[in-house]
């Protein structure tokens, strides 16, 4: 958020906003927390992780996060809870329960 | 130096997109603009230009075309009438939210059905609201001069909105007058060679434009794009100033013509004010106070300068050469009655619809709108909304 060069925010006015909502800065995805979309929620079971990386390749999201070739855990701020990691563990390390 | 010629509307017209040089014309025909990208697209073909020019399927692809050209850091112009204008409807829309300056020549014609290919200003009136700056022009010299003006209007950094620039089907896109033309290099360094856009997808400083535009931000672009419509009345002022030093042709909001001492007066837009000005002329010789408005700029609508100008009259006939099926009077009238609300109050103000589909507008029907005017300031007796030149 710091190195960009406009914040819009919900609170941006009229005055501070771009013309016709132009874009500056690439890569702003991250700055919108799309992980209060989600109604469902993978669970991660290290014990029982292989790391394939399986679930990493299929997340359309970019949301599993990964450190020298082995699973750290998932975003939980743009996971928007798809399910499709779940879907295809074939080791039972992952669950998908809803959220509370 | 500048040199007479005799020229077309459309020729006039295309002659000065040659002389602007633009970066991409992406066109579509329709009479009566048709001849505007024919005669340009030969100037391409002849290498008399650098602009790439895109021959489209449709009118929503070529304004589609023209706003990704712009988009892109381009400076760019096409040209349409009536149900080419229509088929731009949505993209018309798009172009003037995204803020992308660009230059639309009209040659205003009837829009369907039942279909018509002559002139009335349905097309463009319709447009009104689209965000696009229009200016309107009475001859194939005003049609020229408005062409050079908007590249700068449109282009200017509080601005930066697309406009049309408005000329009569067949009466000024075909008719052949005489006009002063500016030499090619005042033309060039009156607009400048290069667009300079301040955002563009192409270039040094990329950027993303026409987002999804959610309800927590719409309505604050929607705001700035109107602030840009009301810098744009200062600018039309600053830029016509510049023009009038380069030509001495003077240009404003709407022209006023023999107004000083007017008690009954016109308000008229593009080629019927010539025949109206015949007619103030005649009637002047006999005494009788009578002036003419023709509005020049239509969006931003220069409400309070007309009020001002018709301060002094007793009665004034605003004439919409389109219908707006209200049942509460054309487009022009209703800008013009608000405008003075307020501002120019105790006034007969009464509405003429004329001339729909090309029919023919006669200095008997002009005069009989300024009897009308005289009738109405003696008696108080007047009807508000009339059709003038209908078969009754």
């Amino acid at each position: 958020m710091n190195n960009r060069k406009m914040n819009i925010t919900p609170n941006t006015t009229w005055k501070e906003t771009t013309p016709g909502g132009v874009i500056l800065d690439a890569g702003n995805a991250e700055d919108f927390k799309t992980g209060d979309w989600r109604a469902m929620r993978p669970v991660w079971h290290e014990d029982k992780c292989k790391h394939c990386l399986l679930c990493w390749v299929v997340c359309p999201d970019n949301s599993i996060l990964v450190e020298d070739g082995k699973i750290k855990g998932f975003d939980y701020d743009h996971c928007k809870g798809c399910g499709v990691c779940t879907k295809q563990c074939k080791f039972g390390a992952l669950d998908f329960v809803p959220e509370e | 130096m500048a040199k007479r010629v005799s020229l077309s509307g459309n020729e006039a017209v295309a002659f000065g997109m040659k002389q602007i040089n633009p970066d991409v014309v992406a066109a579509f025909p329709i009479t009566p603009s048709t001849e505007v990208p024919q005669y340009f697209s030969q100037f391409v073909a002849n290498g008399e230009v650098d602009t790439e020019f895109v021959a489209v399927e449709s009118e929503h692809s070529a304004m589609s075309a023209c706003i990704g050209a712009a988009a892109a850091g381009g400076r760019v112009m096409t040209a349409t009438a009536s149900a080419g204008l229509a088929l731009m409807w949505e993209m018309l829309y798009v172009g003037a939210s995204m803020r992308l300056p660009m230059v639309l020549a009209v040659t205003n014609r009837a829009l369907s059905g039942p279909i018509n290919i002559h002139n009335d200003h349905s097309d463009t009136m319709g447009a009104r609201d689209s965000g696009w700056i229009q200016l309107y022009g009475e001859s194939a010299q005003e049609a020229y001069d408005n062409l050079i003006q908007a590249i700068r209007i449109g282009e200017h950094k509080d601005v930066q909105l697309p406009v049309m620039v408005c000329y009569d089907g067949f009466i000024t896109s075909h008719a052949v007058e005489n006009l002063e033309m500016l030499d090619d290099e005042e033309v060039k360094k009156f607009v400048g060679v290069k667009r300079e856009a301040p955002f563009a997808l192409i270039g040094q400083d990329p950027v993303s434009m026409g987002p999804l535009d959610l309800p927590n931000h719409y309505f604050e672009h929607k705001r700035l794009q109107a602030e840009a419509m009301k810098n744009a009345k200062k600018v039309i002022l600053e830029i016509a100033a510049e023009y009038e030093k380069l030509t001495g042709r003077k240009y404003g909001f709407f022209e006023e013509y023999k107004m000083e001492d007017a008690e009954a007066a016109i308000v008229v837009i593009n080629s019927t004010a010539g025949t109206a000005k015949f007619v103030v002329d005649n009637l002047r010789a006999q005494g009788k106070k009578v002036g003419l408005i023709k509005i020049r700029v239509f969006r931003p609508f220069p409400a309070e300068e007309l009020a001002e100008a018709l301060k002094n009259v007793k009665a004034v006939a605003v004439m919409d050469k389109a219908d707006s099926f209200s049942a509460a009077g054309g487009p022009l009238f209703a800008e013009v009655r608000s405008a003075m609300y307020g501002r120019a109050d105790g006034k007969i103000v009464t509405n003429y619809i004329y001339g729909l589909g090309g029919r023919d507008v006669t200095t008997t029907q002009i005069e009989k709108v300024y009897a009308d005017l005289f009738n109405a300031i003696e008696t108080g007796k007047y009807e508000v909304y009339n059709y003038l030149g209908v078969r009754e």
